[in-house]
C-alpha cells in the first residue's frame, strides 16, 4: 500500500511536470528564468576572471589612486583656472576634475558656435542667392566629408604655421586688450571684488523684468492687437539695470590686461625680463586660451555645423508652402513668416536630430588627444593612467563622464523637445 | 531536473572558460602563436622604426628578434605592433602583445603597481632638453618661463615638473600622444623646449626641417634605463625576457659575434661552450633548445653589434658608445651580465 501510494505520488509529480512543460506560461517563465541565470553567470564570470587575473598580475585596484598626488603639471586651459591645484601636488582626482572641465568646455562653447553656424548655412542652402547657396552648399560638402581627426590635425597645424612667434606681440586689438600669437589668444582677465552679488542680483531681477514685460505685452496683444516691442525694452532693462547698480556700488569688478614684454624690460620687482621669459605674461594679468582649444573649438564647430546645416535644411522643407502662401497672405513681412510660422514648425523636425548632433560632437571632442589639448581622455586616460595603470577604474570613470554628459543633453533637449510639440487642442 | 542540468552545464562551462582565461604560461601561448608579439614604438629611429623597405629596425627590435630566435631557432617568427606611449602597459597587460620592447623606463612604480616585470636594461638613457640655437640658452637653469612640448603618458611630464618646480622656475607643458606631433609642433614654434631621453632627441632632431639649428642642452634630469618588460605572475616567460638579453651582453664580452660564431661553437672555452649550448643544458632549463644563445647571436648578434649597427657612432643618431655608461663593465660603462653557469 505505502509502495503504492509513493508511486501514484510520483506517477502524479511526472504528470504535473509534463503539464507544466506543456503549458505556454511556465514554459516561458523557465526560459527567461535560464536566460537571466545565464545572463547573471556570465556578468558573475567576467567579474571573477577579472579579478583573479588582477590578482595574479599582482596589480592594485580600488579608486586610493585619487587620493594620490600626480606630479605633473597640465597645460594652462579653463579647468586649471577653475580646479585650484598646485603642479606636482594636484592629486589625481584634481587632474580628473581639470579634464572634466576642459571637455566641458570645449563641448559647450562648440555646441553653441556650431548651432549659431548651422543654423546660419542652413538657411543660406535655401537662399535664392545663387552665391549664398553656392558657398553653403560647397561648405556642407566638403566638411561633413573629411574626416574629423584630419580636421582638427589640419587646423592645428595651420593655426600654429599662420600665428607670429610667441616673442612678438602678434595680432592685437583694443590697443592690446587682445593679443594672438603662437601661445594663444591673449584678453582680459575679470577680477571680481566684494559687491559683485548685487550685480548679479540685478541682472536676475531685470531678467524676471523683461520676462513679465513680455508676458503683459502678449496679454495686450492678444486683448486688444496691439503691438509692443518687447524684445527691444526687455533688452535695453537687461543691460541697463545692472550696469546701473555696477556704477553704484563702486564698479566691484575690474579688468586686468595681458602685457607684452620684452626682453630686457625691467618688472617691477626689479628683475630684468630674459630672452626666454619675453612674451605675453599672464602671470601679471590677462588669461590666455591656447592654440590648441581654439583648433579643436574650431574643428569640432565647423565639422559638426555641416550636419546641423542640413538637420536645419530638411526641417524647414518639411514645412508646407501653404504655411508661407498663407503667412503672406495674412500679410506678414519675410522676418515675421520664417520666425513666427516657418521655425516654430520646423523645429519640431529639427529637435531630434539636434540632440544627437550634440551628442556627437561632446564625444568628438575626445579627439583633442590629437592635439595635445587637456581634455579628460587626454590627461586623465592619458597622463594619468599611464601612471597608475589602473585600466579599469579610470576607463569606467571616464565612461561614466560621458554617460552623465550626453544623458544631461539628452534630458535638457526632451524638454526643449515637449515644449516645442504641436499643443492640440 | 532540466533547470538543474542547465545551471550545471552553465556553471562546468563558466569554470572551464575561467581556467583558460586566467593561465598564465606565454611560452606556451607563444609556440602555439608560431611567434612571438612584440610591442615597439611608433617610429623612433634607432630604437624601434621602419626602415625604407618596410622593415623593422631598430635595437629594441633586434632584441624582440633575440626572442624570437631563442624560442623558435628564428628570428624573423616576431610580429610587430607599435604602440603609442599610453597604450603600452594596457597592451602588454591585456595580453595583446608577448614583451613590450619599447624604450621603455624601468622605475618603482611600473615594476611595483602596474603588474609588469623589467627583464633587464638594453639602453641607459637620462632625460635632456633641446633648444633652437637661436634662443642663446646654454644651461637649463636658464628656461625659467618657457614652454615645452613632450609626449603625454610617459616620465617625462613627471620629471620635467620636478626640474622646474625644484628650481623654482615656471613653465607650460604641451603634452601630445605622438612623437611626430610634438616634433611638428616644436618644429612650428609652439614650443621653445623639446624634452624626452636624450637618445629619443637624437633620433628625432633628425626628423626636424633643420636639425643643425638645434641645440641639445648639457644637463641630464633623470636616470632613464630603457628596457623590455613582461608580465608579472609568469616567471618562466620573464626567465626567457631576461636571459635573452644576458646572452647578447655576455656573447659581447666573450667577443662572439655573428661573424664568428661558427668558430667559436668549437671553442676550448667553457664558458663560450656554456654560453652557446654545446655544454650543458641550459636552454632546456628554460623550456626552450639549447642553442637557444647560439641562435640569437648567429641571427641577431651581440648587444654590442646591434648597438653600433643602429645607435652608434656611425648612425644618424651618433650616440658615442665608449666612454659613455652604455659600455661594457669591462670598459668603464654599466653593461653587465650574470654569468651563464
Amino acid at each position: 500500500m505505502a509502495y503504492d501510494t509513493g508511486q501514484n505520488q510520483s506517477g502524479d509529480e511526472g504528470g504535473g511536470l509534463a503539464a507544466l512543460i506543456y503549458d505556454p506560461k511556465a514554459r516561458g517563465l523557465l526560459f527567461q528564468i535560464i536566460l537571466l541565470l545565464a545572463v547573471v553567470g556570465f556578468f558573475a564570470w567576467i567579474l571573477d576572471n577579472t579579478v583573479s587575473n588582477l590578482a595574479a598580475q599582482n596589480k592594485k585596484s580600488g579608486f586610493g589612486f585619487l587620493e594620490e598626488s600626480s606630479g605633473f603639471q597640465i597645460l594652462t586651459t579653463l579647468g586649471t583656472y577653475l580646479v585650484e591645484s598646485q603642479p606636482g601636488v594636484a592629486t589625481y582626482f584634481d587632474i580628473f576634475w581639470i579634464g572634466v572641465v576642459n571637455t566641458l568646455a570645449v563641448a559647450i562653447v562648440g555646441i553653441i558656435l556650431a548651432t549659431i553656424l548651422g543654423f546660419m548655412i542652413g538657411i543660406f542652402r535655401l537662399s535664392s542667392n545663387i552665391i549664398l547657396r553656392g558657398f553653403a552648399t560647397v561648405y556642407v560638402e566638403a566638411l561633413r566629408n573629411i574626416p574629423l581627426l584630419l580636421q582638427i590635425l589640419f587646423f592645428y597645424i595651420v593655426v600654429l604655421r599662420i600665428l607670429p612667434g610667441k616673442r612678438e606681440e602678434g595680432y592685437t586689438l583694443f590697443n592690446g586688450a587682445f593679443g594672438l600669437n603662437i601661445e594663444g589668444l591673449f584678453a582680459p582677465y575679470p577680477v571680481v571684488r566684494e559687491g559683485i552679488g548685487s550685480v548679479l542680483l540685478a541682472f536676475l531681477g531685470a531678467a524676471v523684468l523683461a520676462w513679465a514685460v513680455a508676458w503683459l505685452a502678449r496679454k495686450r496683444q492678444e486683448a486688444t492687437g496691439k503691438q509692443f516691442p518687447s524684445f527691444w525694452v526687455g533688452l535695453a532693462l537687461i543691460i541697463a539695470i545692472p550696469l546701473a547698480v555696477f556704477y553704484s556700488v563702486g564698479e566691484p569688478m575690474n579688468l586686468e590686461y595681458p602685457r607684452f614684454l620684452n626682453a630686457g624690460d625691467v618688472l617691477p620687482d626689479g628683475r630684468t625680463v630674459s630672452r626666454i621669459k619675453a612674451g605675453y605674461d599672464i602671470g601679471l594679468g590677462g588669461m590666455v586660451i591656447v592654440p590648441e582649444f581654439l583648433a579643436l573649438l574650431l574643428a569640432l564647430s565647423l565639422y559638426t555645423a555641416s550636419f546641423i546645416a542640413e538637420i536645419v535644411r530638411a526641417g524647414i522643407l518639411a514645412v508646407p508652402s501653404g504655411q508661407t502662401e498663407a503667412s503672406k497672405a495674412l500679410g506678414m513681412s519675410n522676418g515675421q513668416n520664417l520666425r513666427l510660422v516657418v521655425i516654430p514648425q520646423a523645429l519640431r523636425v529639427i529637435i531630434p536630430p539636434l540632440t544627437s548632433q550634440y551628442l556627437n560632437l561632446t564625444k568628438n571632442s575626445s579627439l583633442a588627444v590629437a592635439i595635445a589639448y587637456p581634455d579628460i581622455v587626454s590627461v586623465f586616460a592619458g597622463t594619468a593612467l599611464n601612471q597608475v595603470g589602473q585600466e579599469i577604474e579610470m576607463i569606467f570613470m571616464m565612461m561614466m563622464v560621458y554617460l552623465v554628459i550626453s544623458l544631461v543633453t539628452s534630458a535638457f533637449m526632451n524638454w526643449f523637445n515637449d515644449r516645442m510639440r504641436l499643443v492640440e487642442r | 531536473m532540466k533547470l538543474h542540468s542547465a545551471m550545471g552545464a552553465l556553471t562546468a562551462l563558466g569554470m572551464v572558460m575561467g581556467a583558460s582565461a586566467a593561465s598564465a604560461d606565454t611560452l606556451a601561448d607563444v609556440v602555439s602563436n608560431g611567434s612571438v608579439q612584440c610591442g615597439v614604438s611608433q617610429g623612433l629611429p634607432g630604437f624601434s622604426n621602419k626602415d625604407d623597405a618596410g622593415n623593422w629596425t631598430g635595437i629594441d627590435v633586434d632584441y624582440c628578434r633575440g626572442v624570437a630566435a631563442a624560442v623558435f631557432g628564428d628570428a624573423n617568427a616576431v610580429k610587430f605592433t607599435p604602440l603609442s606611449a599610453k597604450e603600452r602597459f594596457t597592451a602588454l597587460s591585456s595580453g595583446e602583445v608577448d614583451i613590450l620592447s619599447r624604450n621603455t623606463t624601468w622605475t618603482m612604480t611600473r615594476d611595483t603597481q602596474l603588474g609588469l616585470n623589467f627583464a633587464g636594461v638594453n639602453y641607459y638613457d637620462g632625460q635632456g632638453m633641446m633648444v633652437p640655437s637661436s634662443l642663446g640658452v646654454t644651461a637649463a637653469t636658464e628656461l625659467d618661463g618657457a614652454s615645452i612640448c613632450t609626449n603625454t603618458g610617459t616620465t617625462t611630464e613627471l620629471n620635467i615638473t620636478d626640474f622646474f618646480r625644484s628650481n623654482n622656475m615656471s613653465f607650460e607643458l604641451v603634452a601630445f600622444e605622438k612623437a611626430d606631433e610634438v616634433v611638428a609642433a616644436y618644429d612650428s614654434g609652439r614650443c621653445d623646449v623639446y624634452t624626452t631621453d636624450k637618445s629619443g632627441i637624437a633620433a628625432q632632431r633628425l626628423k626636424l626641417a633643420d636639425p643643425n639649428a638645434h641645440t641639445i642642452l648639457p644637463e641630464t634630469i633623470s636616470k632613464e634605463p630603457l628596457g623590455p618588460v613582461v608580465r608579472q605572475g609568469d616567471d618562466q616567460w620573464f626567465n626567457i625576457a631576461r636571459w635573452t638579453l644576458n646572452c647578447m651582453i655576455n656573447a659581447e664580452e666573450m667577443g662572439v659575434t655573428s661573424a664568428n660564431i661558427t668558430d667559436m661553437m668549437n671553442s676550448d672555452n667553457p664558458g663560450i661552450k656554456r654560453l652557446l649550448g654545446v655544454e650543458g643544458t641550459f636552454g632546456e632549463n628554460l623550456g626552450i633548445s639549447n642553442g637557444w644563445c647560439a641562435s640569437i647571436i648567429e641571427q641577431v648578434g651581440n648587444y654590442g653589434e646591434t648597438y653600433e649597427a643602429n645607435v652608434g657612432a656611425n648612425t644618424p643618431l651618433k650616440l658615442a658608445r665608449d666612454g659613455s655608461v652604455n659600455a661594457l663593465w669591462t670598459k668603464g660603462g654599466l653593461m653587465y651580465a650574470p654569468p651563464i653557469r
